[in-house]
């Protein structure tokens, strides 16, 4: 299976530029890490459900209801770019 | 000398009033100044502050007057929060964490930075973006991680106790290392509410001390459910010191087979064996186990880890916080270039396996398969503790490693991890205290007892962790720094 593993594609995935000595290291590296955890496929788990986490709460809401929290200035004070009292974002319409 | 004092012998001076909370920071601060340029176990110290709380401090409180230690990646408002990554560089947090606000509501005061492996990913604590911490034990080596910094300064005596985080043994394999007692408490107990989250499933915070009474004491005032987290459990919080001093008659100790294999180091093996021996004598049963699924445990954590740690991680995009590519063609330059430059190596290692291990084709086999395995291994657990009230094994394989020794060789590096893993898949708690040394190239290294026990037994745990501790003098070792 980890034959089909690719760094560079995968780390687009993760919107993650990587230059090319790390992609031929990491490549190397996580290949070995594959192939140590395909010992997982030894294990039968046909008839095993999976557990997401360790203790069975599900939908755990609370009352939706306002409290103190942050004030604008506070939200902002570690944006590193701001304008007019709000985050600065890239242009994503061209 | 005061910075010397476990948490308890210092309130007990504090609440005599034969130290006021200021000379006891102060002290410390001494402390600090004299060690920490040979250990490096802060990232950040803000004694102004701490110093006005400590002029205030209700030393009649749970934690009157006590500073505390804080790994790097849980929130304390108005310090930095870096988990010891160049992304998250001169963020200041604004908020306290809700072990934070425990604290300081129980009379502690948070006052420092402790040092961490980038996101909490590693074992060395090599991972940080802003240099290596030193076993005090042996400068050259390494204080175990992630939480090394929580470690290293508690056994440096540089702090009176340290808060960490635990998510495959970064609790509990830097306390083995450093010689020190470190307990990850069982999941749910403790809120993660202002903990930068890694892997959200396995996550826990809990304390570093240098006694097992200590220990309990700062669970008391961490411990509880709390509506800002919707994992932490409803479940009553018991004043852990109440069981501390109650006799071992009846315990039942599980040893389980596969904890006890030949990759062990000889020394760490004997040093085990014979804690194992004391508590037989303390009047404990030990009782032979098996935990089948063992060998299983590395390969489902850095599956299930990866994948939610890949997923956490996509909030650095350097907008709201956070480092920002200073040019970008356009938003996905904006991104892959920000992260590029923000995050260290094994960050990004463990981004691209935990986006593999979910990307489409590949979910199946790698990631639904390691949550049914994890499935197994915390019926493996489940099983055992029908028989045995708790297991005992070694924290780690091996004593403190060189720096630099496996730096670059991930799949090593993970398996160091091997004892501690299984414990947060399966949710349940454990404890590591210190049961003996090592000696390697004339210095003595400690080596670490691990205790497993049921969840929400931590009283039990402790207990059992305890009446051991009293019998030996292994929690009195002090290094000799330099």
């Amino acid at each position: 299976m980890s034959a089909e593993f690719d760094v560079r594609y995968t780390a687009g995935l993760a919107r993650l530029h990587l230059s090319d000595e790390e992609i031929a290291k990491f490549q190397a590296q996580l290949s070995q890490v594959l192939e140590y955890v395909d010992k997982l496929n030894t294990v039968d788990v046909s008839s095993v459900e999976p557990t997401a986490h360790a203790n069975p709460v599900f939908n755990v809401v609370r009352e939706d209801a306002p409290r103190d929290w942050f004030t604008p200035a506070e939200a902002l004070a570690n944006a590193p770019r701001q304008a007019a009292g709000l985050f600065a974002v890239p242009k994503v319409i061209e | 000398m005061l910075p010397f004092l476990s948490v308890s012998e210092l309130q007990a001076q504090l609440r005599s009033k034969a130290v006021s909370p200021l000379e006891a920071l102060e002290a410390l601060e001494a402390r600090i100044a004299a060690v920490d340029p040979s250990v490096a176990g802060y990232l950040n110290r803000d004694f102004a502050a701490a110093a006005e709380a400590a002029k205030t401090a209700d030393v009649t409180l749970p934690l009157g007057g006590v500073p505390i230690a804080i790994k790097d990646v849980i929130n304390v408002k108005g310090q930095p929060c870096t988990c010891a990554s160049k992304i998250l560089e001169g963020f200041i947090s604004p908020y306290d964490a809700t072990v934070i606000s425990r604290l300081k509501a129980a009379g502690a005061i948070p006052f420092g930075r402790t040092n961490m492996d980038e996101f909490a990913m590693g074992s060395s604590t090599e991972n940080s973006a802003y240099g290596v911490t030193h076993n005090p034990w042996d400068l050259s080596r390494i204080p175990g991680g992630s939480s090394g910094g929580s470690a290293a300064v508690v056994a440096a005596d540089e702090a009176f106790a340290a808060l960490g985080s635990d998510t495959g043994g970064s609790i509990r394999q830097p306390a083995a290392l450093c010689g020190c007692v470190g307990l990850k408490p069982s999941y749910g107990r403790v809120s993660r509410f202002g903990l930068v989250a890694f892997a959200s499933s396995l996550d826990q915070i809990g304390p570093f001390t240098k006694t097992v009474r200590d220990s309990a004491l700062l669970l008391n005032a961490i411990s509880g459910h709390d509506s800002l987290d919707s994992t932490s459990l409803k479940e009553p919080v018991p004043d852990f010191t109440a069981q501390l001093g109650q006799d071992l008659k009846g315990i039942k100790l599980g040893l389980p087979k596969e904890y006890f294999i030949p990759g062990t180091d000889p020394q760490v093996d004997a040093a085990v064996r014979k804690a194992i021996a004391q508590y037989e004598a303390l009047g404990a049963e030990i009782v032979e186990i098996s935990l089948p699924h063992t060998d299983y445990a590395v390969g489902v954590y850095y599956i299930i880890a990866t994948a939610e740690a890949s997923a956490n991680l996509a909030r650095f995009d350097g907008i709201r916080y956070g480092h920002r590519a200073a040019e970008a063609a356009n938003l996905l330059d904006h991104y892959g270039k920000t992260r590029e430059e923000g995050f260290g190596p094994e960050v990004k290692r463990r981004i691209i396996l935990g986006t593999y291990v979910l990307s489409s084709g590949y979910y199946d086999a790698y990631y639904l398969r390691a949550q049914k395995v994890r499935t197994l291994i915390r019926q493996d657990f489940t099983n055992a503790f029908e028989k045995v009230d708790a297991i005992i094994c070694p924290t780690s394989p091996e004593p403190a490693f060189k720096i630099g020794d496996r730096s670059d060789d991930p799949l090593r590096m993970y398996l160091a991890d091997i004892f501690t893993i299984a414990v947060n898949l399966a949710g349940v708690c454990g404890v590591s205290l210190p049961c003996g040394f090592a000696q390697v190239d004339q210095r003595s290294l400690p080596v670490g007892l691990q205790l497993i026990g049921k969840p929400f037994q931590e009283s039990e745990l402790l207990k059992i962790a305890h009446a051991y501790e009293q019998s030996t003098e292994w929690h009195k070792a002090r290094p000799t720094i330099g």
